[in-house]
Protein backbone atom coordinates (compact mmCIF):
# COMPACT_ATOMS: atom_id res chain seq x y z
CA UNK A 1 0.00 0.00 0.00
CA UNK A 2 2.85 2.09 0.73
CA UNK A 3 4.37 1.67 -2.81
CA UNK A 4 0.73 2.30 -4.13
CA UNK A 5 0.61 6.00 -2.42
CA UNK A 6 4.42 6.82 -3.69
CA UNK A 7 3.36 5.83 -6.94
CA UNK A 8 0.01 7.52 -7.32
CA UNK A 9 1.95 11.03 -8.16
CA UNK A 10 3.43 9.50 -11.41
CA UNK A 11 0.12 7.86 -12.24
CA UNK A 12 -2.42 11.12 -11.59
CA UNK A 13 -5.50 9.49 -13.68
CA UNK A 14 -6.02 6.99 -11.04
CA UNK A 15 -6.34 9.45 -8.52
CA UNK A 16 -9.25 7.83 -7.49
CA UNK A 17 -7.60 4.05 -7.29
CA UNK A 18 -7.16 3.71 -3.23
CA UNK A 19 -11.09 2.60 -2.72
CA UNK A 20 -10.51 -0.78 -4.22
CA UNK A 21 -7.79 -2.29 -1.60
CA UNK A 22 -10.23 -0.87 0.93
CA UNK A 23 -12.88 -3.10 -0.14
CA UNK A 24 -11.04 -6.06 -0.42
CA UNK A 25 -10.17 -5.68 2.94
CA UNK A 26 -13.37 -4.78 4.29
CA UNK A 27 -14.34 -8.08 2.62
CA UNK A 28 -11.18 -9.86 4.21
CA UNK A 29 -12.64 -8.32 7.35
CA UNK A 30 -16.47 -9.67 7.26
CA UNK A 31 -15.18 -12.74 6.74
CA UNK A 32 -12.83 -12.92 9.65
CA UNK A 33 -15.88 -12.42 11.78
CA UNK A 34 -18.09 -14.86 9.96
CA UNK A 35 -15.10 -17.59 10.63
CA UNK A 36 -14.46 -16.39 14.44
CA UNK A 37 -18.67 -16.73 14.93
CA UNK A 38 -18.63 -19.91 13.34
CA UNK A 39 -15.55 -21.11 15.57
CA UNK A 40 -17.34 -19.95 18.14
CA UNK A 41 -20.39 -22.08 17.44
CA UNK A 42 -18.12 -25.27 16.98
CA UNK A 43 -16.64 -24.29 20.17
CA UNK A 44 -20.10 -24.05 22.38
CA UNK A 45 -21.51 -27.26 20.83
CA UNK A 46 -18.02 -29.31 20.65
CA UNK A 47 -17.46 -28.28 24.61
CA UNK A 48 -21.93 -29.67 24.68
CA UNK A 49 -21.27 -32.89 22.59
CA UNK A 50 -18.00 -33.89 24.66
CA UNK A 51 -19.31 -33.44 28.00
CA UNK A 52 -22.21 -35.16 27.21
CA UNK A 53 -20.23 -38.49 26.45
CA UNK A 54 -18.13 -38.36 29.39
CA UNK A 55 -21.38 -38.15 31.02
CA UNK A 56 -20.65 -34.21 32.20
CA UNK A 57 -18.24 -36.19 34.75
CA UNK A 58 -14.90 -35.77 33.63
CA UNK A 59 -12.01 -37.90 35.42
CA UNK A 60 -8.85 -35.67 36.37
CA UNK A 61 -5.85 -37.30 38.17
CA UNK A 62 -7.89 -38.96 40.81
CA UNK A 63 -10.71 -36.41 41.33
CA UNK A 64 -13.93 -36.04 39.39
CA UNK A 65 -14.84 -32.67 37.26
CA UNK A 66 -18.05 -31.95 36.95
CA UNK A 67 -18.92 -30.38 33.88
CA UNK A 68 -23.06 -30.59 34.05
CA UNK A 69 -22.49 -26.93 33.78
CA UNK A 70 -22.97 -28.11 30.23
CA UNK A 71 -25.79 -29.95 29.98
CA UNK A 72 -28.78 -29.01 28.07
CA UNK A 73 -30.08 -27.04 31.69
CA UNK A 74 -27.95 -24.84 32.03
CA UNK A 75 -26.06 -24.20 28.51
CA UNK A 76 -29.37 -24.71 25.77
CA UNK A 77 -27.98 -25.85 22.47
CA UNK A 78 -28.10 -23.27 19.79
CA UNK A 79 -30.60 -24.62 17.89
CA UNK A 80 -32.81 -24.69 20.80
CA UNK A 81 -31.65 -20.74 20.94
CA UNK A 82 -32.81 -20.16 17.48
CA UNK A 83 -36.10 -22.09 18.24
CA UNK A 84 -36.72 -20.07 21.44
CA UNK A 85 -36.82 -16.68 19.24
CA UNK A 86 -40.12 -18.42 17.21
CA UNK A 87 -41.83 -19.51 19.85
CA UNK A 88 -44.36 -17.60 21.89
CA UNK A 89 -42.96 -16.12 25.61
CA UNK A 90 -46.10 -16.48 27.10
CA UNK A 91 -49.26 -19.29 26.01
CA UNK A 92 -51.13 -17.73 23.10
CA UNK A 93 -48.52 -14.43 23.71
CA UNK A 94 -46.40 -12.93 20.22
CA UNK A 95 -43.51 -15.00 19.42
CA UNK A 96 -40.38 -14.05 21.60
CA UNK A 97 -38.58 -12.50 18.59
CA UNK A 98 -41.16 -9.88 18.48
CA UNK A 99 -41.27 -8.80 22.10
CA UNK A 100 -37.23 -9.20 21.97
CA UNK A 101 -37.55 -6.47 18.95
CA UNK A 102 -39.76 -4.19 20.50
CA UNK A 103 -37.80 -3.99 23.78
CA UNK A 104 -34.63 -3.63 21.85
CA UNK A 105 -36.13 -0.28 19.86
CA UNK A 106 -37.17 0.88 23.65
CA UNK A 107 -33.86 -0.02 25.10
CA UNK A 108 -31.63 1.48 21.75
CA UNK A 109 -33.88 4.52 21.91
CA UNK A 110 -32.83 5.00 25.77
CA UNK A 111 -28.92 4.44 24.88
CA UNK A 112 -29.03 6.86 21.86
CA UNK A 113 -30.84 9.72 24.73
CA UNK A 114 -27.65 8.64 26.98
CA UNK A 115 -25.19 8.36 24.04
CA UNK A 116 -26.25 11.89 23.04
CA UNK A 117 -26.41 13.37 26.36
CA UNK A 118 -22.95 11.75 27.57
CA UNK A 119 -21.19 12.83 24.18
CA UNK A 120 -22.33 16.36 24.34
CA UNK A 121 -21.76 16.91 28.35
CA UNK A 122 -18.26 15.11 27.86
CA UNK A 123 -17.30 16.88 25.09
CA UNK A 124 -18.35 20.24 26.30
CA UNK A 125 -16.52 19.28 29.69
CA UNK A 126 -13.56 18.48 27.59
CA UNK A 127 -13.23 22.02 25.75
CA UNK A 128 -13.47 23.43 28.89
CA UNK A 129 -10.78 21.41 30.64
CA UNK A 130 -8.80 22.25 27.17
CA UNK A 131 -8.76 26.40 27.67
CA UNK A 132 -8.66 26.34 31.58
CA UNK A 133 -5.89 24.42 33.28
CA UNK A 134 -7.74 25.78 36.51
CA UNK A 135 -10.91 24.25 35.88
CA UNK A 136 -9.10 20.72 34.96
CA UNK A 137 -7.12 20.55 37.55
CA UNK A 138 -10.75 21.24 39.95
CA UNK A 139 -12.85 19.14 38.18
CA UNK A 140 -11.18 16.87 36.12
CA UNK A 141 -10.15 14.28 39.65
CA UNK A 142 -14.08 14.89 40.03
CA UNK A 143 -15.31 13.32 36.54
CA UNK A 144 -12.39 10.31 37.24
CA UNK A 145 -14.20 9.75 40.41
CA UNK A 146 -17.54 9.45 39.24
CA UNK A 147 -16.56 6.44 37.47
CA UNK A 148 -15.46 4.32 40.33
CA UNK A 149 -19.08 4.95 42.18
CA UNK A 150 -20.59 1.58 41.14
CA UNK A 151 -23.49 2.80 38.74
CA UNK A 152 -25.91 0.18 40.48
CA UNK A 153 -25.82 2.10 43.93
CA UNK A 154 -25.88 5.32 41.64
CA UNK A 155 -29.22 4.01 39.46
CA UNK A 156 -31.99 4.10 42.05
CA UNK A 157 -30.96 7.58 43.36
CA UNK A 158 -31.28 8.80 39.67
CA UNK A 159 -34.48 7.15 39.03
CA UNK A 160 -36.21 8.95 42.09
CA UNK A 161 -35.08 12.04 42.24
CA UNK A 162 -35.74 12.67 38.76
CA UNK A 163 -38.58 11.26 39.41
CA UNK A 164 -39.65 13.79 41.90
CA UNK A 165 -38.92 16.13 39.89
CA UNK A 166 -41.06 15.00 37.18
CA UNK A 167 -38.51 14.04 34.68
CA UNK A 168 -38.95 10.51 34.91
CA UNK A 169 -38.52 9.49 31.42
CA UNK A 170 -35.24 11.00 31.83
CA UNK A 171 -34.02 8.42 33.99
CA UNK A 172 -32.64 5.62 31.77
CA UNK A 173 -31.28 8.15 29.61
CA UNK A 174 -29.06 9.81 32.44
CA UNK A 175 -28.32 6.39 33.93
CA UNK A 176 -26.82 5.21 30.35
CA UNK A 177 -25.44 9.08 30.35
CA UNK A 178 -23.12 8.66 33.44
CA UNK A 179 -21.73 5.64 31.67
CA UNK A 180 -20.83 7.14 28.33
CA UNK A 181 -19.68 10.96 28.87
CA UNK A 182 -16.43 9.89 30.99
CA UNK A 183 -14.28 8.17 27.91
CA UNK A 184 -15.73 11.13 25.78
CA UNK A 185 -14.21 13.29 28.29
CA UNK A 186 -11.10 11.69 28.62
CA UNK A 187 -10.37 11.14 24.69
CA UNK A 188 -11.89 14.77 23.86
CA UNK A 189 -9.36 16.55 25.98
CA UNK A 190 -6.38 14.28 24.61
CA UNK A 191 -7.27 15.08 20.74
CA UNK A 192 -7.68 18.97 22.04
CA UNK A 193 -4.72 18.63 23.88
CA UNK A 194 -2.11 16.93 21.92
CA UNK A 195 -1.73 18.95 19.01
CA UNK A 196 1.75 19.71 17.63
CA UNK A 197 3.26 22.69 18.85
CA UNK A 198 4.34 23.88 15.28
CA UNK A 199 0.66 23.31 14.42
CA UNK A 200 -0.48 25.37 16.82
CA UNK A 201 2.73 28.52 16.42
CA UNK A 202 1.34 28.28 12.76
CA UNK A 203 -2.44 29.73 14.18
CA UNK A 204 -0.34 31.83 16.03
CA UNK A 205 1.35 33.48 13.53
CA UNK A 206 -1.74 34.40 11.34
CA UNK A 207 -2.81 35.71 14.43
CA UNK A 208 -6.09 33.29 14.68
CA UNK A 209 -8.56 33.59 17.62
CA UNK A 210 -8.90 30.87 20.14
CA UNK A 211 -12.10 29.96 18.47
CA UNK A 212 -10.54 29.42 15.19
CA UNK A 213 -7.64 27.51 16.38
CA UNK A 214 -10.67 25.34 18.23
CA UNK A 215 -12.42 24.87 14.86
CA UNK A 216 -9.61 24.85 12.37
CA UNK A 217 -7.20 22.64 14.58
CA UNK A 218 -8.05 21.43 18.08
CA UNK A 219 -11.24 19.93 16.81
CA UNK A 220 -10.12 17.92 13.45
CA UNK A 221 -7.01 16.87 15.68
CA UNK A 222 -9.50 15.48 18.27
CA UNK A 223 -12.02 13.75 15.99
CA UNK A 224 -9.83 10.46 15.73
CA UNK A 225 -9.87 10.38 19.59
CA UNK A 226 -13.20 11.53 19.88
CA UNK A 227 -14.38 8.27 17.99
CA UNK A 228 -12.45 5.90 19.72
CA UNK A 229 -14.48 7.21 22.75
CA UNK A 230 -17.81 7.22 20.72
CA UNK A 231 -16.85 3.48 20.13
CA UNK A 232 -16.53 2.56 23.81
CA UNK A 233 -19.79 4.89 24.23
CA UNK A 234 -21.94 3.56 22.27
CA UNK A 235 -21.82 0.08 23.30
CA UNK A 236 -21.45 1.66 27.10
CA UNK A 237 -24.61 3.26 26.29
CA UNK A 238 -27.04 -0.17 25.71
CA UNK A 239 -25.57 -1.54 29.31
CA UNK A 240 -26.36 1.81 31.17
CA UNK A 241 -29.65 1.95 29.43
CA UNK A 242 -30.46 -2.12 30.50
CA UNK A 243 -28.92 -1.30 34.15
CA UNK A 244 -31.14 2.26 34.10
CA UNK A 245 -34.22 -0.20 33.46
CA UNK A 246 -34.00 -2.15 36.49
CA UNK A 247 -34.70 0.07 39.28
CA UNK A 248 -36.98 2.71 36.96
CA UNK A 249 -39.78 0.09 37.25
CA UNK A 250 -40.29 0.22 33.59
CA UNK A 251 -41.65 -2.45 31.88
CA UNK A 252 -40.81 -2.35 27.91
CA UNK A 253 -37.06 -2.45 27.62
CA UNK A 254 -34.53 -5.23 27.67
CA UNK A 255 -33.72 -4.91 31.03
CA UNK A 256 -36.84 -6.17 32.43
CA UNK A 257 -37.03 -8.89 29.92
CA UNK A 258 -33.72 -9.88 31.47
CA UNK A 259 -34.86 -9.86 34.81
CA UNK A 260 -37.74 -11.75 34.10
CA UNK A 261 -35.84 -14.55 32.19
CA UNK A 262 -33.65 -15.02 34.47
CA UNK A 263 -36.10 -15.69 36.88
CA UNK A 264 -37.40 -18.36 34.49
CA UNK A 265 -33.90 -19.50 33.90
CA UNK A 266 -34.61 -23.26 35.58
CA UNK A 267 -37.73 -24.02 33.04
CA UNK A 268 -36.29 -22.42 30.15
CA UNK A 269 -32.61 -21.05 29.53
CA UNK A 270 -33.06 -20.46 26.02
CA UNK A 271 -34.91 -17.51 26.33
CA UNK A 272 -32.16 -15.69 29.01
CA UNK A 273 -29.36 -16.26 26.02
CA UNK A 274 -31.95 -15.49 23.31
CA UNK A 275 -32.39 -12.21 25.11
CA UNK A 276 -28.28 -11.83 25.47
CA UNK A 277 -27.66 -12.78 21.78
CA UNK A 278 -30.35 -9.56 21.41
CA UNK A 279 -28.85 -7.46 23.65
CA UNK A 280 -25.62 -8.31 22.58
CA UNK A 281 -26.87 -7.59 18.55
CA UNK A 282 -27.82 -4.06 19.57
CA UNK A 283 -25.11 -3.31 21.13
CA UNK A 284 -22.91 -4.20 18.12
CA UNK A 285 -24.91 -2.83 15.69
CA UNK A 286 -24.69 0.75 17.50
CA UNK A 287 -21.19 0.42 17.61
CA UNK A 288 -20.56 -0.57 13.98
CA UNK A 289 -23.19 2.86 13.36
CA UNK A 290 -20.23 4.20 14.93
CA UNK A 291 -17.67 2.61 12.83
CA UNK A 292 -18.75 3.97 9.55
CA UNK A 293 -19.69 7.33 10.95
CA UNK A 294 -15.80 7.42 11.49
CA UNK A 295 -15.18 6.06 7.76
CA UNK A 296 -17.09 8.45 6.46
CA UNK A 297 -15.68 12.10 8.50
CA UNK A 298 -12.42 10.77 9.01
CA UNK A 299 -11.59 10.60 5.52
CA UNK A 300 -7.63 11.92 5.32
CA UNK A 301 -6.54 8.82 6.73
CA UNK A 302 -3.99 6.67 4.79
CA UNK A 303 -4.93 3.54 4.11
CA UNK A 304 -2.63 1.53 6.47
CA UNK A 305 -3.98 3.30 9.48
CA UNK A 306 -7.29 1.81 9.15
CA UNK B 1 21.29 43.59 -4.86
CA UNK B 2 21.62 47.17 -4.13
CA UNK B 3 21.25 47.63 -0.76
CA UNK B 4 22.00 51.24 -0.24
CA UNK B 5 18.64 53.78 -0.46
CA UNK B 6 16.27 51.10 0.81
CA UNK B 7 14.18 50.36 3.63
CA UNK B 8 14.92 48.77 6.56
CA UNK B 9 12.26 46.38 7.22
CA UNK B 10 12.84 44.59 10.40
CA UNK B 11 15.39 45.93 13.15
CA UNK B 12 16.98 44.19 15.70
CA UNK B 13 18.60 45.41 18.78
CA UNK B 14 20.28 44.64 21.51
CA UNK B 15 18.20 41.55 21.50
CA UNK B 16 18.64 38.94 24.33
CA UNK B 17 16.84 35.39 25.58
CA UNK B 18 17.04 33.54 28.20
CA UNK B 19 14.48 30.30 29.07
CA UNK B 20 13.72 29.78 32.32
CA UNK B 21 14.56 25.81 31.95
CA UNK B 22 12.26 23.15 33.37
CA UNK B 23 14.54 22.77 36.15
CA UNK B 24 14.93 26.09 36.99
CA UNK B 25 18.04 26.83 35.58
CA UNK B 26 18.59 29.70 32.92
CA UNK B 27 19.34 28.84 29.87
CA UNK B 28 21.18 31.99 27.85
CA UNK B 29 19.92 31.32 24.38
CA UNK B 30 20.80 34.65 22.51
CA UNK B 31 23.54 37.77 23.61
CA UNK B 32 23.17 41.03 22.33
CA UNK B 33 22.35 40.96 18.81
CA UNK B 34 21.75 43.83 16.64
CA UNK B 35 21.25 44.02 13.14
CA UNK B 36 18.94 45.42 10.16
CA UNK B 37 17.67 43.44 7.45
CA UNK B 38 16.69 45.57 4.16
CA UNK B 39 13.69 45.59 1.88
CA UNK B 40 13.61 42.74 -0.44
CA UNK B 41 16.76 41.47 0.47
CA UNK B 42 17.37 37.81 0.83
CA UNK B 43 19.15 37.11 4.33
CA UNK B 44 19.89 33.55 5.65
CA UNK B 45 21.12 33.08 9.57
CA UNK B 46 23.70 30.35 10.40
CA UNK B 47 25.24 28.61 13.49
CA UNK B 48 25.86 25.79 15.46
CA UNK B 49 23.25 24.14 16.54
CA UNK B 50 21.53 25.16 19.69
CA UNK B 51 23.14 28.80 19.50
CA UNK B 52 19.53 30.33 19.10
CA UNK B 53 18.56 30.51 15.66
CA UNK B 54 14.65 29.44 15.77
CA UNK B 55 14.81 32.12 18.68
CA UNK B 56 15.60 34.41 16.76
CA UNK B 57 13.15 33.93 14.07
CA UNK B 58 10.57 33.11 16.56
CA UNK B 59 11.00 36.30 18.04
CA UNK B 60 10.87 38.39 15.33
CA UNK B 61 7.92 36.62 14.64
CA UNK B 62 6.63 37.09 17.80
CA UNK B 63 5.57 33.63 18.47
CA UNK B 64 7.98 34.34 21.73
CA UNK B 65 9.19 37.42 23.34
CA UNK B 66 12.81 38.89 23.97
CA UNK B 67 14.27 38.94 27.39
CA UNK B 68 15.56 42.62 26.48
CA UNK B 69 16.11 44.13 23.36
CA UNK B 70 13.64 45.42 20.94
CA UNK B 71 12.68 44.13 17.24
CA UNK B 72 10.93 46.08 14.72
CA UNK B 73 9.06 44.61 11.67
CA UNK B 74 8.00 47.22 8.98
CA UNK B 75 8.35 49.82 11.84
CA UNK B 76 6.16 48.03 13.62
CA UNK B 77 6.39 45.99 17.08
CA UNK B 78 6.42 42.26 16.04
CA UNK B 79 2.92 42.15 17.56
CA UNK B 80 1.54 44.35 15.69
CA UNK B 81 3.42 42.87 12.51
CA UNK B 82 1.69 39.30 13.75
CA UNK B 83 -1.37 41.11 14.13
CA UNK B 84 -1.30 42.38 10.86
CA UNK B 85 -0.31 39.52 8.85
CA UNK B 86 2.66 41.06 7.44
CA UNK B 87 5.07 37.65 7.51
CA UNK B 88 4.46 34.04 6.64
CA UNK B 89 6.47 31.03 8.50
CA UNK B 90 7.90 28.23 6.96
CA UNK B 91 8.70 25.58 9.99
CA UNK B 92 11.34 22.89 9.58
CA UNK B 93 8.60 20.33 9.07
CA UNK B 94 5.85 21.24 6.96
CA UNK B 95 3.32 21.07 9.47
CA UNK B 96 0.47 20.63 7.17
CA UNK B 97 -2.82 19.47 8.53
CA UNK B 98 -3.57 16.29 7.89
CA UNK B 99 -7.70 16.40 7.52
CA UNK B 100 -7.01 19.09 4.90
CA UNK B 101 -5.92 18.41 0.72
CA UNK B 102 -3.43 20.55 -0.37
CA UNK B 103 -5.61 22.92 -1.68
CA UNK B 104 -7.56 23.63 1.96
CA UNK B 105 -3.99 23.40 3.63
CA UNK B 106 -2.82 26.51 1.40
CA UNK B 107 -6.40 28.12 1.83
CA UNK B 108 -6.47 28.14 5.70
CA UNK B 109 -4.52 31.38 6.27
CA UNK B 110 -7.19 32.62 3.65
CA UNK B 111 -10.06 31.66 5.98
CA UNK B 112 -8.32 32.62 8.92
CA UNK B 113 -7.91 36.65 6.93
CA UNK B 114 -11.47 36.06 5.95
CA UNK B 115 -10.46 36.16 2.06
CA UNK B 116 -13.88 35.77 0.53
CA UNK B 117 -14.80 31.82 -1.00
CA UNK B 118 -14.00 32.42 -4.55
CA UNK B 119 -10.92 34.47 -4.07
CA UNK B 120 -9.45 32.03 -1.78
CA UNK B 121 -9.10 29.33 -3.75
CA UNK B 122 -8.09 31.60 -7.12
CA UNK B 123 -4.93 32.63 -4.50
CA UNK B 124 -4.49 29.03 -3.21
CA UNK B 125 -4.45 27.54 -7.07
CA UNK B 126 -2.04 30.23 -8.32
CA UNK B 127 0.19 29.61 -5.40
CA UNK B 128 0.36 26.13 -5.45
CA UNK B 129 1.13 26.80 -9.34
CA UNK B 130 3.64 28.67 -8.59
CA UNK B 131 5.18 25.82 -6.82
CA UNK B 132 4.86 23.59 -9.23
CA UNK B 133 2.13 21.53 -7.61
CA UNK B 134 -1.11 22.55 -9.46
CA UNK B 135 -2.19 19.08 -10.11
CA UNK B 136 -2.27 18.09 -6.57
CA UNK B 137 -4.67 19.98 -5.23
CA UNK B 138 -6.84 17.22 -4.10
CA UNK B 139 -4.21 15.15 -3.19
CA UNK B 140 -3.82 14.77 1.11
CA UNK B 141 -0.57 15.34 2.92
CA UNK B 142 0.21 11.97 3.29
CA UNK B 143 -0.03 11.22 -0.62
CA UNK B 144 2.56 13.76 -1.21
CA UNK B 145 6.81 13.39 -0.82
CA UNK B 146 8.57 15.41 1.69
CA UNK B 147 9.54 17.78 -0.77
CA UNK B 148 6.50 18.31 -2.20
CA UNK B 149 4.90 18.97 1.32
CA UNK B 150 7.30 21.88 1.95
CA UNK B 151 6.49 23.34 -1.43
CA UNK B 152 2.86 22.94 -0.31
CA UNK B 153 3.79 25.13 3.16
CA UNK B 154 5.87 27.33 0.80
CA UNK B 155 2.69 28.35 -0.96
CA UNK B 156 0.55 28.28 2.54
CA UNK B 157 3.07 31.41 3.70
CA UNK B 158 2.91 33.02 0.08
CA UNK B 159 -0.78 32.78 -0.24
CA UNK B 160 -1.92 35.80 1.70
CA UNK B 161 0.84 38.35 0.32
CA UNK B 162 3.28 38.77 3.34
CA UNK B 163 6.26 40.99 2.44
CA UNK B 164 8.30 38.98 4.74
CA UNK B 165 9.07 35.54 4.79
CA UNK B 166 10.39 33.93 7.52
CA UNK B 167 12.06 30.63 7.22
CA UNK B 168 13.35 28.14 9.78
CA UNK B 169 15.56 25.06 7.98
CA UNK B 170 12.49 24.74 5.31
CA UNK B 171 14.86 22.38 3.63
CA UNK B 172 17.01 20.51 6.47
CA UNK B 173 15.08 17.57 6.01
CA UNK B 174 15.86 16.71 2.45
CA UNK B 175 18.05 15.24 0.61
CA UNK B 176 21.19 17.17 -1.24
CA UNK B 177 19.55 16.72 -4.39
CA UNK B 178 16.33 17.75 -4.10
CA UNK B 179 17.41 20.64 -1.64
CA UNK B 180 19.54 21.84 -4.33
CA UNK B 181 15.96 21.75 -6.73
CA UNK B 182 14.18 23.56 -3.77
CA UNK B 183 16.58 25.92 -3.33
CA UNK B 184 16.23 26.99 -7.19
CA UNK B 185 12.46 27.26 -6.75
CA UNK B 186 12.51 29.41 -3.53
CA UNK B 187 14.85 31.82 -5.95
CA UNK B 188 12.67 31.16 -8.74
CA UNK B 189 9.68 32.55 -6.35
CA UNK B 190 11.68 35.21 -4.50
CA UNK B 191 12.60 36.74 -7.68
CA UNK B 192 8.70 36.56 -9.05
CA UNK B 193 7.03 38.50 -6.24
CA UNK B 194 9.15 41.95 -5.99
CA UNK B 195 9.93 43.40 -2.81
CA UNK B 196 10.07 40.44 -0.79
CA UNK B 197 12.30 39.84 2.07
CA UNK B 198 13.34 36.53 2.93
CA UNK B 199 14.78 35.26 6.56
CA UNK B 200 16.34 32.10 5.75
CA UNK B 201 17.41 29.88 8.67
CA UNK B 202 19.77 26.83 8.21
CA UNK B 203 22.75 24.60 8.71
CA UNK B 204 24.16 24.87 5.47
CA UNK B 205 26.89 26.74 4.16
CA UNK B 206 26.37 26.09 0.59
CA UNK B 207 23.23 26.78 0.44
CA UNK B 208 23.23 29.69 2.65
CA UNK B 209 25.51 31.22 -0.13
CA UNK B 210 24.06 30.32 -2.74
CA UNK B 211 20.95 31.59 -2.01
CA UNK B 212 21.47 34.64 0.37
CA UNK B 213 23.03 38.50 -0.17
CA UNK B 214 23.79 38.25 3.04
CA UNK B 215 24.75 35.76 5.60
CA UNK B 216 24.87 36.34 9.46
CA UNK B 217 26.61 34.18 11.17
CA UNK B 218 26.11 33.52 14.96
CA UNK B 219 28.55 31.58 17.46
CA UNK B 220 27.31 28.90 19.57
CA UNK B 221 25.54 29.54 23.15
CA UNK B 222 25.13 32.14 23.75
CA UNK B 223 24.52 33.17 20.23
CA UNK B 224 26.09 35.94 19.41
CA UNK B 225 26.44 37.67 15.82
CA UNK B 226 29.78 36.45 15.06
CA UNK B 227 29.87 37.95 11.58
CA UNK B 228 27.73 39.29 8.64
CA UNK B 229 29.03 38.47 4.64
CA UNK B 230 27.92 40.21 1.96
CA UNK B 231 27.48 37.33 -1.15
CA UNK B 232 28.07 39.51 -4.23
CA UNK B 233 27.27 36.93 -6.58
CA UNK B 234 25.62 37.18 -10.15
CA UNK B 235 22.06 37.17 -10.03
CA UNK B 236 20.47 35.25 -11.43
CA UNK B 237 22.06 32.02 -9.87
CA UNK B 238 22.28 28.53 -11.34
CA UNK B 239 24.38 25.17 -11.20
CA UNK B 240 27.09 27.30 -12.18
CA UNK B 241 27.10 29.46 -9.68
CA UNK B 242 28.54 26.62 -7.40
CA UNK B 243 30.99 26.23 -10.05
CA UNK B 244 32.53 29.83 -9.51
CA UNK B 245 35.68 30.49 -7.24
CA UNK B 246 33.91 33.17 -5.44
CA UNK B 247 30.88 30.20 -4.43
CA UNK B 248 34.44 28.83 -2.96
CA UNK B 249 36.18 31.69 -1.73
CA UNK B 250 32.71 32.71 0.26
CA UNK B 251 31.54 29.33 1.59
CA UNK B 252 35.15 29.21 3.44
CA UNK B 253 34.37 32.40 4.42
CA UNK B 254 31.73 31.36 6.82
CA UNK B 255 33.76 28.13 7.10
CA UNK B 256 36.27 30.21 8.45
CA UNK B 257 34.06 32.45 10.87
CA UNK B 258 31.90 29.48 11.79
CA UNK B 259 35.06 27.65 13.65
CA UNK B 260 35.75 31.31 15.00
CA UNK B 261 33.08 30.35 17.51
CA UNK B 262 33.30 27.81 19.94
CA UNK B 263 30.18 24.80 19.71
CA UNK B 264 29.01 22.11 18.29
CA UNK B 265 29.84 21.96 14.23
CA UNK B 266 28.79 18.56 13.70
CA UNK B 267 25.42 19.63 12.11
CA UNK B 268 26.96 22.56 9.68
CA UNK B 269 27.53 20.56 6.83
CA UNK B 270 28.90 21.70 3.42
N1 LIG C 1 11.20 27.00 25.00
C1 LIG C 1 12.47 26.83 25.43
N2 LIG C 1 12.73 26.66 26.74
C2 LIG C 1 13.98 26.49 27.18
N3 LIG C 1 15.07 26.51 26.40
C3 LIG C 1 14.89 26.69 25.08
C4 LIG C 1 13.58 26.86 24.53
N4 LIG C 1 13.69 27.00 23.18
C5 LIG C 1 15.01 26.93 22.93
N5 LIG C 1 15.74 26.75 24.05
C6 LIG C 1 17.19 26.66 24.15
O1 LIG C 1 17.75 27.80 23.52
C7 LIG C 1 18.88 27.44 22.77
C8 LIG C 1 18.69 27.87 21.34
O2 LIG C 1 17.67 27.07 20.75
P1 LIG C 1 17.28 27.21 19.22
O3 LIG C 1 16.22 26.22 18.95
O4 LIG C 1 16.97 28.62 18.92
O5 LIG C 1 18.62 26.80 18.50
P2 LIG C 1 18.90 26.63 16.95
O6 LIG C 1 20.05 27.47 16.60
O7 LIG C 1 17.65 26.83 16.18
O8 LIG C 1 19.34 25.11 16.90
P3 LIG C 1 19.12 24.08 15.70
O9 LIG C 1 20.06 24.50 14.65
O10 LIG C 1 19.49 22.76 16.29
O11 LIG C 1 17.69 24.16 15.27
C9 LIG C 1 19.06 25.95 22.93
O12 LIG C 1 20.03 25.73 23.91
C10 LIG C 1 17.73 25.47 23.39
O13 LIG C 1 17.89 24.38 24.26
MG1 LIG D 1 16.36 25.58 15.03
Amino acid sequence: MVANAQKSPSTPPLARAEAPPADTSAVRRVAGIVALVILAALLWEGAKAFASSVDYALPIAGATLDLTVFNDQQLPHLGAIANAFVQPAQRNGPPLYSELLSASAFTLQMAIGGFLMGGIIGFALAVIFAHSRFMQGGCLPYVVASQTVPILAIAPMIVIWLGRAGFQELAIPVIAAYLTFFPVVIYSLRGLTAVPPTALELMNSYAASKWETLVKLRLPNALPHIFTALKLSATASVVGAIIGELPSGIQQGLGIAILNFARSYTQSPERLWATIVMAGAVGIGFFVVIVILERLIVRWKRPEDG
Amino acid sequence: MGQKNVATVISIKNITKKFRGSDGEQVHAIDNINFDIVEGEFISLIGPSGCGKSTLLRMIADLIEPSEGTISVNGKSPRQARLDRDYGFVFQSPTLYDWRTVLQNVELPLEIMKYPKAKRRERAEEMLGLVELGSFVNKYPWQLSGGMQQRVSIARALAFEPTILLMDEPFGALDEMTRERMNNELLRIWTAIPHMTVVFVTHSIAEAVYLSDRVVVLSARPGRLATIIDVDLPRPRGPETRDLDQFFHLTSQVRHSLRGGVGDLSKVIE
